[in-house]
């Protein structure tokens, strides 16, 4: 038989571990889609936060106010002398008398024919835009209103705002709460992998042991295995949400997924932590494990 | 000492190895000679009794100072144990990458070694391609590389051919020249008698010394 030439002074040690087997490609798969999952609700979660944010600043910053003429009074002229009062009130920005045809393009979706507002005393709106920093109060527009002996109702979009709010708080628990739960079962699925992955190589976790490896020289060699193996899952699910989060950024400019879900490119960040995590989870569980094997031997 | 729940395996066992002495153990299959090594390369505690190794209590050592009491004993197991994953090489290595040592101030010692017990054209296969004889004999190697203090082999001669049988124990003679104390259980009877030292007997668990074993026999563990 021919024999190889084997060189001594080159020999490097061998892993102490046997290499992968069929298990660790699927381990992989799992976690990787676990990761996908985690990140991308992290993604989602974020993007709702922030529209949220959006809509109730927008509702923040601004005001409006139904005019209604007394007599004498045309509605036009009711509304102008609103307006020029709520321009001189501390924390209005801009106060803008909407003319008529506004007016009744506001009221045409639920009329229909506005014709029939001809005779009728339509009550005009006055639009506020609130100084962004110091917005006027309601109680100081109302007093403005009543002092000038003017007949109207101011809405500060306040029971709006609270409802957004409530739903956004609402949303980005129930964000977290899966958010949670995936990333749990993303452990879980690591520990158990590992325990199994341990279990199978009990006869070498053994000869290690009556060799006189110490616990934790045994658990290292568990812990750095899985750890690589769960970054590198968790490099392609956390890629892979990164991925989809960029493309419903890119498909969504101005109009289409934007409004709802303004992905931001900052929120692509949230993939960053996932193989590190993965990776951590891992050696921990592994280390668990390993220690919990040899402990079993001692 | 017993398995699980089963009935104790060995009892009244009593005896005492000196440093630097050399010893066989015989007995039937079963009789608790696998058993009796098992005890003394911590692998297995002591269901009631006492253990005492290099002069220490056994249930008294810390547990993170047992790997550096194993590191001292050298075990050739009856069913080998070597990992299939690594070459012939690197099994022979392994107990002195796990005591810490560098590559650079072994790799001709192993080479050495296993050229010493034939397998210098083998040293990379791995183990599942060797024949019963060859793996035996890596068992060996890799037991006595790290120059144990005590050797416990466990039938290292139950392959091998009655040349080679007595190039192994010519090796234990030699180990044991330069301090180690050996304890080999073997069904082996020309070698026992060849080698013309002590017996320790066990029959069903129980130990009946032969020969001129007595006068070293002390201590107790069951
Ligand atoms: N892992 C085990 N679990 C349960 N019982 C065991 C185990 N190993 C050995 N035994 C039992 O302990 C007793 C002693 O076995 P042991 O292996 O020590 O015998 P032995 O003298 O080495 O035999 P052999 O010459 O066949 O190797 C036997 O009755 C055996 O069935
Ligand atoms: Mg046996």
């Amino acid at each position: 038989m021919a024999l190889m030439g084997f060189d001594v002074a080159r020999w490097r040690p061998g892993p102490l571990l046997p290499g992968s087997d069929a298990r660790d490609g699927s381990l992989i798969f799992v976690v990787a889609v676990l990761t996908f999952l985690a990140v991308a609700t992290a993604i989602t979660g974020l993007a709702a936060d922030r529209a949220a944010r959006g809509w109730t600043a927008q509702l923040n910053h601004s005001a409006t106010v139904v005019v209604r003429p007394s007599a004498g009074e045309t509605p036009d002229g009711a509304a102008a002398k609103a307006a020029d009062a709520l321009a001189g009130v501390k924390g209005v920005a801009e106060a803008r008398a909407l003319e008529k045809e506004k007016a009744e393009a506001l009221l045409k979706p639920w009329l229909g024919d506005t014709s029939i507002l001809a005779d009728l005393p339509v009550p005009r709106l006055v639009t506020l835009d609130l100084d962004p920093k110091a917005p006027a109060s309601l109680a100081s527009l109302t007093a403005k209103l009543k002092e000038q002996g003017i007949d109207a109702t101011v809405d500060d979009h306040r029971l709006w705002i609270a409802d957004i709010e409530r739903g956004a708080r609402v949303a980005r628990w129930s964000m977290l709460g899966v958010f949670v739960l995936i990333s749990a079962a993303a452990a879980a699925v690591i520990a158990f992998a590992t325990r199994a992955g341990l279990a199978a190589r009990r006869d070498v976790v053994e000869v290690l042991h009556l060799s006189g490896a110490s616990s934790g020289f045994t658990a290292g060699l568990f812990q750095w295995r899985f750890a690589r193996m769960a970054a590198l899952a968790g490099l392609f699910g956390g890629a892979g949400a990164a991925i989809l989060g960029a493309l419903a950024r890119m498909a969504g400019g101005g109009a289409g997924l934007t409004p709802v879900l303004p992905v931001a490119w900052i929120d692509l960040a949230a993939a960053i932590p996932a193989p590190f995590v993965a990776a951590i989870v891992a050696a921990l569980a592994a280390r668990a494990a390993a220690l919990s094997l040899v402990r079993e031997m001692a | 000492m017993r398995y699980g729940r089963a009935p104790e395996v060995l009892n009244n066992i009593n005896f005492q190895l000196m440093p630097g002495s050399f010893h066989f153990v015989t007995g039937a299959s079963g009789a608790g000679k696998s058993s009796l090594l098992k005890m003394i390369y911590l692998a297995h505690r002591a269901s009631r009794g006492r253990v005492s190794l290099f002069g220490r209590d056994i249930s008294t050592v810390p547990g993170r100072d047992l790997p550096f009491l194993r590191r001292r004993i050298g075990v050739v197991f009856q069913e080998f144990r070597l990992l299939d994953h690594l070459s012939a090489f690197d099994n022979v290595a392994l107990p002195l990458r796990i005591a810490g040592k560098k590559a650079n101030d072994y790799r001709q010692d192993v080479a050495e070694l296993l050229r010493w017990v034939g397998l210098g054209e083998r040293m990379q296969a791995e183990p599942p391609t060797l024949s019963g004889g060859e793996k035996q004999r890596l068992a060996i190697a890799r037991a006595v590389i790290n120059r144990p203090d005590v050797l416990l082999a466990d039938e290292p001669t139950g392959n091998v051919d009655p040349a080679m049988s007595l190039r192994i124990l010519r090796l234990f003679v030699e180990l044991n020249r330069m301090g180690t104390t050996i304890l080999i259980a073997s069904h082996d009877e020309d070698l026992v008698a060849n080698s013309g030292r002590p017996v320790l007997h066990l029959d069903s668990g129980r130990l009946i010394a032969l020969g001129d074993a007595q006068g070293n026999l002390h201590g107790e563990a069951g």
